[in-house]
């Protein structure tokens, strides 16, 4: 066990844990940041997906170690329901989930997706979320989700 | 929770979002709604009460043994009651899968829960409605004749003025009526006696309202299964290896000693977990730990051929024959023309992308579970019989968990996690890991379906012999669950048939039979290959049979394949006119298969098929190319026709059909699961790809809808045409025949050399 600091949606947390703690037990059993979920733990699902300053990473695969003083960014940090991110009010208006259970995963995607390409084609959208499975097969919404913030970005 | 979840729902209630399936009221308030005396064995059916409760803020609270799977049912269900009551959709709340709180209404399945569920909601809604109807008239002295309901206000018509609102009537008070209800589970008649509303006055029902569970699944606030916590909680994690297993004989402790936060090896028959204070510590531990098993005595199949030809050879226990019609060898001694060939279908998961979790907390004689099962009632009987405790004496609280698509029917995590907590006295969380789901996965049971048929020398086909042989499901109702097995627990039948649609019988031929054959199969299996019900049970594998034997038929008479169909599907006009709108949508053209051959390497095709599934009518159109010197199929569009009578929420429904429609695809193409005799060899996502975005095809969907007819089961059924259109279309763009799911590469290369 160790103390160990993290920045975690913009506040400094201390955890106390087994440093080789894959960062994903420790977002969801210290922290009790429930977005970032557990899928595979083998790093080919996407269900874990953080940003860590600004890039995707699979937390199933991060020991917590490693993201000690690097900013951490979980689907919390990006909005909530009363206050919803622009990405997560466009996957409400597509009404793009069934069980949600691999959402963390396209949010988060999207969310990288769309900081560096804004107005990504729907082969870029496929492209880049190809390595997030959800078996429920929304993929046809989310990608209409991730079209309508690029969209509603032209107007703004 | 409850706390949090008050909280939640308050928050939310600011923002008009509806909360699906936390208790505000807690279970004293159920009984303040309800009044004393519950029934501990599960609510009484003939007492209204059970159904709902009305409180004097004018909130609809609905109690359903009824559970959201993901698929949006819930959201649907509190459509169909706020109608009935006409309130609105926001003032329904449902509580749902507490099992000391709901009557229950069977497992929900994701197919028959509006069919059969919705339908005993409406009738209990109908009836609460008549009696507060009753009592109003009482009030406002008016005959019923002469009141009408607004938004959950009675008023006197011709008289606004004159009214009184449903909480005012009722609130916080019981109905204290007895209404019908007869028969048990999915199949009980609820008030069948009282008149429902006329569906042309249908305000909420048929309307695309948005999901209520949805929001917050998007933002992390949403409590799954897999978040349940409860103050201090251990960590579990199961040992079980990827083959058979048998009783262990001998655990090497010193494996996991330097591992901190170890508790405990829970060892119990073949059982074997490990309990720790911290999730990664139980993780590491499961890994870690050394375990000799003893000779397992159920020996592992050598792979998918010999389960073939075991489907083959084997003595079937149960031949259900679901259509005889005339003199199949009467029929076959006119023929002209004889076809005849067998189909396989492999072993599938259901793959859920969330392995399961649940957590249980056993204290003495008493239980509390909180986990994801489709089933609350059936789970909570069976840990009541593994701990060998009263079932009243367990308390379920269902909590969603990932989609499961008929896996968590058998939900063997919860007892894992009740075994585990019973070992040391504290609540315990136990999640699947990747590799435990893929191998326990109560799978998909292998299929072997032949067709033959006879075509006269005018082109009628006028005879058709069709058999499929397949394994019930190991897993199911009656029989215990995986831990229970484990520990000696015996099944008590020969598991459940499955399924029998699909296997022609749409069709109308002078001469026909139609036989699905149950294959004696290990009951039980400590095994990987544990069967169980895998969306649309079965009937994919006959369709793709039944379906690829008409378009055979049709490509060799030179006939249009659709039209062909039409020829002999005139015993229900529903599904002749869900494939002609299917087709036109399509922009089919009138043409016998396979399409003039191209020369170059890539060729495409179309392909058409057309199913019945529980009366809910469904046609598919698939347009592919293949490349002919890799072999791969690229699925480029499905079009897919959908008729289940009246629709309750299209989007929702739309939403269904577009999952059920890849995950077609997906088994179509990519799924099949692999073992020898060492074990199984598929245990991650690698090795059991499935569908990802760069192979999903556009999609077009026509849905008929039949506001003068019941809701029939949505979605699920989409799923079962699919694949035999996309073989149909392999055809129709090389003119090689698949006869083996999945269309692999390989597969398709050997079919072109054929
Ligand atoms: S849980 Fe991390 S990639 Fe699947
Ligand atoms: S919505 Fe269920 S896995 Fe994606």
């Amino acid at each position: 066990m160790a103390r160990i600091s993290l920045k975690v949606n913009g506040k400094s947390r201390v955890v106390e844990a087994d440093p080789s703690t894959p960062l994903l037990y420790v977002l969801r059993d210290n922290l009790s940041l429930h977005g970032p979920r557990f899928g595979c733990g083998l790093g080919q699902c996407g269900a874990c997906t953080v940003l860590v300053e600004g890039n995707t990473m699979r937390s199933c695969m991060l020991p917590v170690s490693a993201a000690e003083n690097k900013s951490v960014t979980t689907l919390e940090g990006l909005g909530n329901v009363a206050h919803p991110h622009p990405i997560q009010a466009a996957f409400v208006e597509e009404q793009a989930a069934q069980c949600g259970y691999c959402m963390n995963g396209m949010v988060m995607g999207a969310k990288a997706l769309l900081d560096k390409n804004p107005h990504p084609s729907v082969s870029d959208i496929k492209r880049s979320l190809n390595s997030y499975i959800c078996r429920c097969g929304t993929h046809l919404r989310v990608i209409r989700a991730i079209q309508r913030v690029s969209n509603s970005s032209v107007k703004a | 929770m409850e706390t949090k979840s008050i909280s939640r729902r308050d928050l939310l209630k600011s923002t008009g979002v509806l909360v699906v399936g936390f208790s505000f009221f807690g279970t004293a308030a159920r009984a303040l709604a309800q009044g004393e005396g519950l029934s501990v064995d599960g609510m009484d059916p003939t007492v209204l009460d059970s159904w709902l409760a009305i409180s004097k803020d004018g909130t609809v609270t609905v109690f359903t043994g009824k559970v959201e799977l993901g698929t949006g049912v819930v959201t649907a269900l509190a459509q169909i009651v706020a109608e009935e009551l006409d309130v609105s959709f926001n003032k329904v709340y449902m509580d749902s899968g507490d099992t000391d709180k709901a009557v229950d209404q069977g497992v929900t399945a994701a197919a028959r829960t509006i069919e059969r569920g919705g339908v005993q909601l409406r009738q209990a809604s109908a009836a609460a409605r008549q009696e507060l109807l009753k009592l109003a008239s009482t009030r406002l002295d008016s005959p019923v004749d002469k009141l009408t309901v607004t938004d959950g206000v009675v008023s006197v018509i011709g008289s606004p003025s004159k009214k009184i609102a449903y909480g005012d009537l009722l609130g916080g008070k019981r109905f204290n009526i007895k209404i019908v209800a007869a028969g048990v589970g999915w199949d009980m008649k609820v008030a069948p006696d009282v008149p429902a509303k006329n569906p042309k006055d249908y305000k909420i029902v048929g309307k695309s309202i948005p999901r209520v569970d949805l929001p917050e699944k998007f933002t992390g606030e949403f409590v799954y299964s897999q978040d349940a916590s409860v103050p201090g909680m251990l960590h579990g994690r199961v040992v079980r290896p990827a083959t058979s297993i048998s009783a262990p004989a001998s655990i090497d402790e010193s494996s996991i000693k330097n591992i901190p936060g170890v508790v405990k090896i829970v060892r119990e028959g073949t059982f074997v977990g490990v309990v720790a204070e911290t999730e990664w510590a139980a993780i590491q531990a499961a890994q870690a730990l050394k375990v000799t098993w003893s000779e397992p005595t159920l020996k592992m199949m050598s792979g998918p051929n010999e389960v073939f030809d075991y489907l083959k050879n084997t003595k079937s226990f149960k031949d259900n024959v679901v259509t005889n019609r005339g003199n199949l060898d009467a029929g076959f001694s006119q023929a002209q023309k004889k076809y005849e060939a067998t189909y396989y279908w492999p072993f599938q998961l259901h793959g859920m992308m969330g392995p399961p979790c649940a957590v249980a907390d056993v204290q003495g004689d008493k239980a509390t579970i909180w986990t994801g099962t489709q089933g609350p009632f059936r789970t909570r009987d069976s840990i009541a019989r593994m701990l060998n405790i009263p079932p009243k004496n367990v308390h379920l609280l269902y909590r969603e968990g990932s989609g499961s698509y008929g896996r968590l029917e058998s939900d063997d995590v919860a007892e894992d996690a009740a075994l585990m907590s019973r070992a040391v006295g504290k609540p315990v969380r136990v999640q699947w890991m990747r590799a435990d789901e893929h191998a326990w996965d109560p799978k998909g049971p292998a299929q072997l379906t032949t067709v033959k048929a006879g075509v006269d020398a005018q082109g009628n086909v006028i005879a058709w012999d069709f058999m499929d042989r397949s394994f019930p499901w190991s897993e199911s109702d009656a029989n215990p669950l995986l831990a229970s097995s484990q520990i000696g627990m015996k099944p008590t039948g020969a598991g459940f048939l499955n399924g029998a649609g699909g296997g022609g019988q749409i069709y109308t031929f002078a001469n026909q039979k139609v036989l699905a054959a149950d294959i004696p199969w290990v009951q039980q299996g400590q095994w990987p290959l544990r069967t169980s019900n895998l969306r649309a049970p079965g009937d994919l594998a006959r369709v793709f049979a039944s379906e690829s034997t008409i378009d055979e038929i049709a490509a060799d008479q030179h006939v249009d394949p659709v039209q062909l169909r039409l020829r002999y599907l005139t015993s229900d006009k529903r599904i002749s006119e869900i494939l002609v709108a299917t087709v036109k949508k399509a922009g089919w053209t009138d043409r016998p298969s396979p399409a003039t051959a191209s020369t170059g390497d890539k060729v495409t095709g179309r392909g058409v098929a057309v199913a019945n599934r529980a009366n809910t009518m469904t046609a598919a159109v698939a347009e592919i190319e293949v490349d002919k010197t890799t072999g791969d199929v690229t699925v480029k569009k499905i079009t897919l026709g959908h008729d289940c009578g009246l629709i309750v929420n299209p989007d929702g429904l739309k939403n269904q059909i577009e999952g059920n429609v890849l995950q077609a695809v997906s088994r179509a193409l990519l799924e099949e699961v692999q073992f020898d005799s060492t074990g199984q060899k598929n245990l991650d996502w690698n090795s059991y790809p499935v569908i990802r975005f760069e192979q999903v095809p556009d999609l077009e969907i026509v849905l008929i809808d039949r506001p003068d007819m019941q809701p029939l089961g949505g979605g699920e059924p989409s799923i079962v045409p699919v694949t035999a259109a996309i073989a149909n279309a392999i055809f129709d763009a090389t003119g090689a025949r698949m006869r083996q799911v999945p269309f692999t590469p390989q597969r398709v290369l050997s079919a072109l050399k054929a």
